[in-house]
């Protein structure tokens, strides 16, 4: 527009934009032999994108199906589909009490990344103090630390203090790559939550406390299911601290129990049995990403819409 | 006399103001104490006890040798063909994984972003490879690219890829698995992230070009890229930072046979199968290193975020 340089009467001008204006629009009304094409490319996309991300899931149902000769054909359909697999599996005591140990480690570091979570949220959102950015950008860089860096030293730790191979030594650095996150999207919940509504409590005569609970706790409630939601994601997911801080099915996570159903007969893998725990143990996050879908994604894009 | 009343208020104001400062504050440490006692404790704590580690030499294997070793583990590692087989190996996946997760988010962002009916399912059906675990999705393609069983080498046999391969067991072609798996489990994050980014661009910015004549392509190129950008480096720079740290999907793949030892799976083995916790620490100090770098750059790109939750409203 700016280039078009000379000197341009104001007259011309919107004239030349009154044509320009006619032109878009015939361009949009064009035919009705190039209509289709948009919807269908769009359709195209939107099917194309269903079966990238479902199949690979699709296709480790169908293996979790197969059973002994099955398991060296590559067909889409199971010839003689059997539950044999989830039903060995479920009679592996290893693997039960891997789930076990998985849904206890997994409840207890979320609660308790609610509970320590909003405290330093609401003093964040809420309260006057000095250094906050300091404070924020050293705690959101915990978040990016390398589990590695700090699987030596705390595996060292945990086998002098007898925390090595248990639900606590877990449940610790657990909730500490957890808080950054669940700190951060409450935070910016609790900031949505208009300032009067605790000041009217606070005048009221209501203690910081009684504020946070009644006011602000229950409006907050959807920041804590989205944080929660990720914070039990991440320690139902996570892999190579349990791998480094675990020795046996008494602490054993889903995750290592998986990996090692793999590791341990390296040359007969029972990927059927692999196969059928690997189903087991994704069904539950599939059914919450199914339930709470616009919970996750306002948690997930919470740090990056803002830019 | 509302001048007097008006003075009255602020006069109160201040003094509420102050007096509840000094509350505001004990309340504060309060609040953010257990846990900035949990960070402390078992982040940056453990942190410094590895740099300390990493100058001693010291196994589990022999609990009664220990020395100071100065920076014997550092050189031991720069010599090491180990360490820079990991190097690159790391740096290539998250090249290749973070570049193929761009251009692929980014197209299922545009096209979510165009159809209006189904967004809400097609957010759901694309959230479904994001919940899958790393480790499960590792399994996954393992299954799909098992010589007999998997479907992936017959079907890229057909158009002429890969002939007589086994994927997993050759190099090259094993990174290339463990990208694919990558990219699957992660491109959904990077389009929603980027779909977020996309719906905050104004219509009218559109509807202006359009009357101005602007095609389709010039109005990708001159509106969309530039207003995405910061969704765009947000989202690069958050996979950046995961994929240097990646150990589920070569753990499983490959065990880091065949090319694809990454920073974090080396550090891991040597720590917990040859038990050398202050060679390990190297590595793991190492890796952090290479990390934090990254971060930085992170930290300074979402620091106008921050600050915006740092500032009292």
């Amino acid at each position: 527009m700016e280039a078009s340089g000379g000197v341009v009467t104001p007259g011309t001008d919107v004239r030349q934009k009154e044509k320009e204006r006619e032109e878009a629009r015939a361009l949009e009304r064009r035919g009705p032999g190039r209509r289709w094409i948009r919807p269908l490319l769009m359709w195209l996309a939107v099917v194309l994108i269903c079966i990238f991300c479902l199949f690979p899931f699709y296709w480790l149902i169908n293996v979790s199906l197969k059973t002994g000769s099955d398991l060296s054909q590559s067909d889409l359909l199971p010839p003689s589909p059997t539950l044999d697999n989830y039903d060995s599996i479920f009679k592996n005591g290893d693997f039960t009490s891997a789930l076990r140990n998985s849904v206890i480690v997994t409840s207890i570091t979320t609660i308790l990344a609610l509970i320590v979570g909003s405290f330093a949220a609401y003093a964040l959102a809420r309260l006057r103090f000095p250094r906050k950015f300091l404070l924020l950008a050293v705690i959101l860089s915990i978040s990016t630390f390398p589990p590695i860096a700090i699987a030596a030293p705390i595996f060292k730790l945990w086998t002098e203090i007898g925390f090595y191979d248990t639900y606590i030594g877990l449940i610790l650095p657990y909730l500490t790559f957890a808080l950054p996150l669940a700190i951060y999207i409450l935070t910016s919940f609790f900031k949505e939550i208009p300032k009067e509504l605790e000041e009217a409590a606070l005048v009221d005569g209501a203690t910081y406390f009684q504020a946070f609970r009644k006011v602000i706790l229950p409006l907050a409630a959807p920041g804590l299911v989205t944080a929660g939601l990720l914070t039990a994601f991440f320690v139902w997911n996570e892999f190579l601290l349990a791998q480094t801080l675990t020795s046996s099915p008494k602490a054993f996570t889903v995750p290592v129990s998986v990996a090692n159903f793999t590791g341990s007969q390296k040359f007969e893998i029972p990927l059927g049995t692999i196969s059928a725990a690997s189903v087991v143990i994704t069904i539950p996050l599939v059914l919450a990403v199914i339930i709470f879908q616009k919970r996750i994604v306002a948690g997930l894009t919470a740090g990056a819409v803002k830019g | 006399m509302e001048a007097a009343t008006a003075r009255l208020g602020r006069g109160r104001r201040r003094k509420r103001e102050k007096s509840y400062g000094s509350e505001e504050r004990r309340l504060a440490t309060l609040l953010l104490s257990p846990a900035m006692v949990v960070i402390a404790l078992v982040a940056a704590y453990p942190i410094g006890y590895a740099v300390w580690l990493s100058l001693t030499e010291y196994s589990l294997r022999e609990p009664g040798k220990w020395r100071f070793a100065g920076f014997d583990n550092y050189t031991e590692a720069f010599g090491s063909t180990e360490f820079w087989g990991a190097v690159k190996n790391t740096f290539l996946f998250t090249g290749l994984s973070v570049s193929l997760e761009l251009v692929i988010g980014l197209g299922m962002a545009l096209a979510m972003h165009a159809a209006f009916k189904g967004r809400g399912l097609l957010r759901t059906v694309v959230l479904v490879p994001w919940a899958v675990l790393t480790v499960v999705s590792a399994i996954t393609w393992r299954t799909l690219f098992e010589p007999n069983l998997g479907l992936a080498p017959t079907v890229l046999e057909k158009i002429g890829i890969g002939e007589n391969v086994v994927w997993l067991g050759q190099e090259g072609y094993a990174m290339a698995v463990m990208v694919l798996a990558d990219v699957w489990k992660t491109a959904p994050f990077m389009a929603l992230l980027l779909l977020a980014g996309l719906q905050v661009i104004p219509d009218d910015v559109y509807d202006a070009a359009k009357v101005d004549g602007a095609t389709t392509w010039q109005r990708f190129r001159r509106i969309t890229i530039p207003l995405l950008m910061p969704a765009i480096l947000v989202a690069l720079i958050f996979r950046t930072l995961d994929a240097l740290r990646i150990f589920d999907l070569p753990f499983v793949l490959t065990g880091g046979t065949n090319g694809t030892s990454t920073l974090s799976l080396i550090a891991q083995q040597e720590l917990t199968t040859n038990n050398l916790i202050g060679y390990g620490s190297a590595l793991s100090v190492l890796t952090f290193v290479i990390v934090m770098g990254v971060s930085f750059i992170y930290i300074r790109t979402v620091g106008g975020n921050i600050k915006s939750l740092a500032e009292d409203t």
